[in-house]
């Protein structure tokens, strides 16, 4: 079962979305096994930005017919905490076909422009422990207010600046919330992209029970989980068929027959997202049914 | 596949008894002892997802009320469509448990004097701190004598309930006022958020400790998707499922706003 993505040699080809599965947490809340048998074969880190940011007031949660709306707005403590503190905590070990091998650490960055991701990559360029970049461009720019990911010139130029700044693999998450998602991917490659993912939350809403206003503190979020399964294999295919680099597929996969699904339009990896929410070695059930269940 | 053991688990009912208007399930469940104050994020293993709207989605957070070797007690209210298809199960249907999770109360310090305060549904988790402690005043709130019945899950309670039909007429906090003035007492209260407002400021008022069990919606009750959070008087955010549920109160400016409520 084991696959190569970007020069990474992994166990199984399932990972988790970022910001669907905090490691950390996970191994003090439920016990040393989370470290020891990983359920996922690499490792994406919540998006760390270059200052601390406390995220969006609640509520920030939303149930949804067969998914959910979230308005999380990416806390965290910054790039200097992460690197400090948390990256040297993350040695995680993942049973593969030849026993327990290393868990590789994608650690995901957003900046709100060019010279924000470009000290985020310099900062993280020289870390060994990271093993590769994931860069979320569903972030505004400061300037235009418009997603830096959602216009492929953008989003081309963006990673033109910032691409020789590391050495690492770079991955590129990138927006559903584009008109063409796969020209969008097709500026990443031509921007010097290593990898895309996709897809993203879809961007949502939800009213409050007395219809005065939006439900979410941050008023709008993003809908993940089945309810988006089939828009994610539609911009999965299109992305597949426009790129030569490797792609990264998620969007509502519960078992192994939707990781399959993924795979068949032609993503080389899959990742696990909304379903980790609901059992927390979901990764581990879907890569083990993988490399057992015939088609 | 081997059973690591940190995944969420299939379980048995082992009964369903109602408490009033509460449905009490008892689950078979070989997992450590659950601490005072812990929950465990629970959904049904058939249906879920077959009601209105396609809900129940994600699983639902509920405090641990009772354990005993093998077995573990959840107080349960119907309230949306989670809880509806929980509070239907009967014994031998199975469910789907992720737990115990989150912090407890913390023990009584020496000299200190254990002062359980609950409010409706919330009374459940007290039921499991009164049966840890060896000595506690136990005050509760009611909206009416069918939710009152859960009183019965305590050995000493005292009961207010807002109809006067069970016990004194009026809050809970009427009863509590009172015993704040003795030396040494600790507040443990879990209850609707006006219920824990009024608390948290009458023990501010007088300068006693108090820890409160907190409630929001969660996804997935372990740290992952910092949905559940609640301001802190120092500006920032707690996971209520991972800093929680149960907070020091000198830690919060206030219970209002953005504490949500069970589905």
């Amino acid at each position: 079962m084991s696959v190569e993505f970007c020069g990474l040699r992994l166990a199984h080809p399932v990972i988790n979305g970022s910001g669907t599965f905090d490691a950390l947490a996970a191994a003090r809340a439920l016990g040393p096994g989370v470290e020891e048998d990983f359920p996922f074969a690499a490792y994406v880190s919540k998006t760390i930005t270059l200052e601390p940011r406390a995220g969006n007031p609640p509520p920030r949660l939303w149930e949804a017919a067969a998914g959910m709306i979230n308005s999380i707005g990416l806390p965290n403590r910054g790039v200097d905490s992460y690197l400090g503190q948390d990256l040297p905590r993350m040695r995680f070990t993942v049973t593969g076909a030849e026993g327990p091998v290393p868990v590789p650490v994608i650690t995901n960055v957003m900046g709100s422009d060019a010279a924000q991701i470009a000290r985020l990559f310099e900062r993280c360029d020289g870390e060994p422990a990271i093993a590769a970049l994931e860069l979320n461009v569903s972030c505004p720019n400061v300037a235009t207010g418009l997603d830096i990911g959602a216009d492929p010139a953008e989003l081309e130029s963006v990673l033109r600046a910032v691409r020789p700044l590391t050495a690492k693999p770079l991955i590129v998450k990138l927006t559903p919330n584009t008109a063409d998602v796969a020209a969008c991917a097709a500026a990443a490659e031509a921007g010097g992209a290593d990898a895309v993912s996709l897809v993203n939350t879809i961007r949502a809403m939800a009213v409050r029970p007395d219809l005065s206003g939006p439900w979410l503190g941050g008023r709008s979020g993003g809908l993940s989980g089945p309810a988006i399964r089939h828009t994610a294999l539609a911009q999965v295919s299109a992305v597949c068929s426009r790129v030569r680099i490797p792609v990264v597929g998620m969007g509502g996969v519960q078992n192994a027959r939707h990781a399959r699904e993924l795979m068949a339009v032609g993503a080389a990896l899959v990742a696990v997202g909304t379903e980790n929410f609901r059992d927390p070695a979901a990764g581990r059930r879907i890569a083990h049914g993988l490399a057992s269940q015939p088609i | 596949m081997t059973d690591t053991g940190y995944g969420t688990r299939t379980l048995g009912v082992a009964q369903r008894r109602q408490v009033g208007a509460y449905t009490l399930l008892a689950v078979h469940d070989d997992a450590p002892a659950p601490r005072p104050g812990q929950f465990a994020m629970l959904a049904a293993a058939d249906g879920w997802g077959g009601g209105e709207d396609e809900r129940p989605f994600l699983p639902r957070a509920v405090s641990v009320c009772g354990h005993e070797e093998g077995r573990v007690e959840y107080l349960l209210e119907a309230v949306g469509p989670g809880t509806e298809l929980l509070c239907g199960l009967q014994a031998g249907a199975r469910l789907r448990a992720l737990g115990p999770l989150g912090n407890g109360f913390s023990a009584p310090r020496e000299g200190e004097h254990a002062v359980l305060v609950g409010g409706g549904i919330g009374v459940a988790p007290l039921v499991l701190l009164e049966r840890r402690l060896s000595a506690a005043t136990v005050l509760l709130g009611f909206r009416d004598a069918p939710r009152a019945a859960a009183a019965g899950l305590f050995t000493a309670p005292r009961v207010a309930t807002d109809d006067g039909s069970v016990g004194a007429h009026g809050s809970v906090l009427a009863l509590l006022e009172p015993e704040l003035a003795a030396q040494g007492a600790k507040v443990y209260a879990c209850g609707p958020t006006a219920m824990l407002e009024a608390v948290r400021a009458l023990c501010d008022e007088r300068s006693v400790a108090c820890e409160l069990a907190l409630e929001s919606p969660m996804a997935c009750g372990y740290g992952a998707c910092w949905g559940c959070v609640v301001p802190l008087s120092d500006g920032s955010y707690a996971r209520l499922c991972f800093d929680g549920p149960v907070i020091d109160a000198a830690r919060l400016d206030r219970v209002g706003e953005g504490f949500g409520a069970a589905s």
